[in-house]
């Protein structure tokens, strides 16, 4: 067994975490496999996806591009977070559901983090931005276009959506 | 646990996070190259997923104080090796400054790469085909790179050396890069081709042109390739042929045509070498017109700064 271990103490969707772990774990698989919060989902691996996207410290960041023990002193969000409580879902979310910006649900929770820091930025971009800032994202069911019309109603307010 | 804690994707290594660059430095001697330095991890964590890498060591920089930042000096700008992509998308004063780095930022990878990548781990990384290499031969980079006997600066010339390969030794580190600044009055155009936004570009070029006094006749230019050889290229032979030329003139053409075809990009799956050659002739040509257009607008009083 490896004796690289590491204490670490972090923030995960408002609660404080203290922890040891592996230096070469990922926080991808810290997050699912060892905090159990497995709404993050890990597709590529090699941070080509997007899917494993969580919030670090406010940014969008691929968590299998990132090692647990980097989460030292950082605050972790995980689509977990949007809904706290068993609350009603998001209006991101909701917008989701409504323009059927899912079909499996594979890429979902990275889009939604993604979308969420845009929104949190207090941009109000365009379809065309919108699909430019959310190109880490894959989702190979192909429903983009619901993806961007869900982010913009949000964005933008209903009725103000343009063109794409 | 519901699932275990065993499965790891990198293969072992001990994790480092030293607080000073001498730690750091000593770290690196300890290990004797076998240890690699972790800038944001971008490119170095997915080669360690697919274990095509295996260091015995990480040491992370990301704690060492001093090492990311921005800092205008007169005609030259400063970025430590830890500052992130995003950085220097949001900065005003690189907008204002350098606005071709601001135009090219948006390229570099995706919204979530540039939260953790860094100006000093791509230039390290030395991939050819990426934006930042090519940038830093445009603006005349100086590497400043420490080592277990002090710190050496190098130009950007003796810095690239091969695909994925520059001058750094096993036992240093890069820690900023200085760029000399363009004069207030040069145009530039960024133009890059790739198959999807944030993908690797098949070929891109960066275009600085400055024009003569109140005239249309080019009075220098600087253009600079990625993912067209195995490291970003500067058309140092070229650019003194475009100055005395105006921008309309066929001359630009045959000057690009002839840098072009003395290039060596690879054949891959998304392009041959004549394919990738062809690109490079169009965004030479286009580039120097575009960014002579760009400095005919940044001089006339009603300039609107793009």
């Amino acid at each position: 067994m490896t004796t690289d271990r590491h204490d670490i103490a972090f923030t995960l969707n408002g609660k404080p975490y203290e922890r040891t772990v592996d230096g070469r774990l990922l926080l991808s698989d810290f997050i699912r496999h060892d905090l159990e919060f497995t709404g993050t989902h890990v597709g590529c691996e090699h941070g080509v996806c997007g899917s494993c996207t969580v919030l670090v410290d406010g940014n969008p960041t691929r968590s299998c591009l990132m090692l647990a023990v980097q989460a030292d002193g950082r605050t972790i969000e995980t689509i977990e977070g949007l809904t706290p409580d068993s609350a009603p879902l998001a209006p991101l979310q909701a917008a989701f559901r409504k323009h059927h910006g899912l079909q499996c649900g594979y890429c979902t929770p990275g889009f939604l983090m993604t979308a969420t820091a845009l929104l949190r930025s207090g941009e109000h971009l365009s379809q065309r931005e919108i699909r430019e800032a959310m190109s880490g994202n894959l989702c190979r069911c192909t429903g983009y276009s619901g993806i961007v019309a869900a982010v913009d109603e949000v964005m933008n307010g209903v009725g103000k959506t343009d063109a794409v | 646990m519901a699932f275990g804690s065993t499965e790891m994707k990198p293969a072992p290594f001990d994790y480092h996070r030293p607080a000073t660059l001498e730690e750091a430095l000593a770290l690196l001697e300890r290990y004797e190259g076998d240890a690699k330095v972790l800038a944001g991890g971008q490119s170095l964590i997915p080669l360690m997923n697919m274990r095509l890498a295996r260091p015995a060591a990480l040491i992370d920089l990301e704690r060492i104080d001093g090492l990311s930042g921005l800092r205008f000096d007169g005609g030259r700008l400063h970025v430590g090796a830890m500052t992130r992509h995003m950085d220097l998308e949001h900065s005003a004063e690189v907008r204002e400054r350098i606005g071709i780095l601001s135009d090219a930022m948006p390229h570099v990878g995706h919204l979530a790469i540039r939260t953790r990548g860094t100006f000093g781990g791509s230039l390290a990384h030395a991939d050819p085909a990426a934006e930042l290499p090519a940038l830093a031969t445009l603006f005349d980079a100086t590497f400043t790179i420490a080592g277990p006997t002090g710190t050496r600066d190098v130009p950007w010339s003796e810095f690239f050396i091969t695909f994925l390969t520059s001058c750094l030794e096993a036992n240093e580190i890069l820690t900023g890069v200085t760029l000399t600044l363009a004069p207030p009055h040069a145009g530039w155009n960024f133009h890059e081709i790739a198959r999807r936004h944030g993908d690797y570009a098949l070929a891109g070029c960066g275009t600085l042109v400055e024009l003569e006094d109140g005239g249309d006749t080019i009075a220098s230019a600087r253009v600079a390739l990625f993912g067209v050889d195995a490291t970003p290229v500067r058309l140092l032979d070229a650019e003194p042929l475009f100055a005395g030329r105006v921008p309309a003139g066929a001359a630009i053409d045959d000057i690009a045509a002839e840098a072009a075809a003395k290039l060596e990009p690879a054949t891959d799956v998304h392009g041959s070498t004549a394919f990738r050659r062809d690109i490079a002739r169009r965004l030479i040509a286009s580039g120097i017109r575009d960014a002579a257009a760009h400095a005919a607008q940044r001089r006339s009083p009603a300039a609107v700064h793009a």
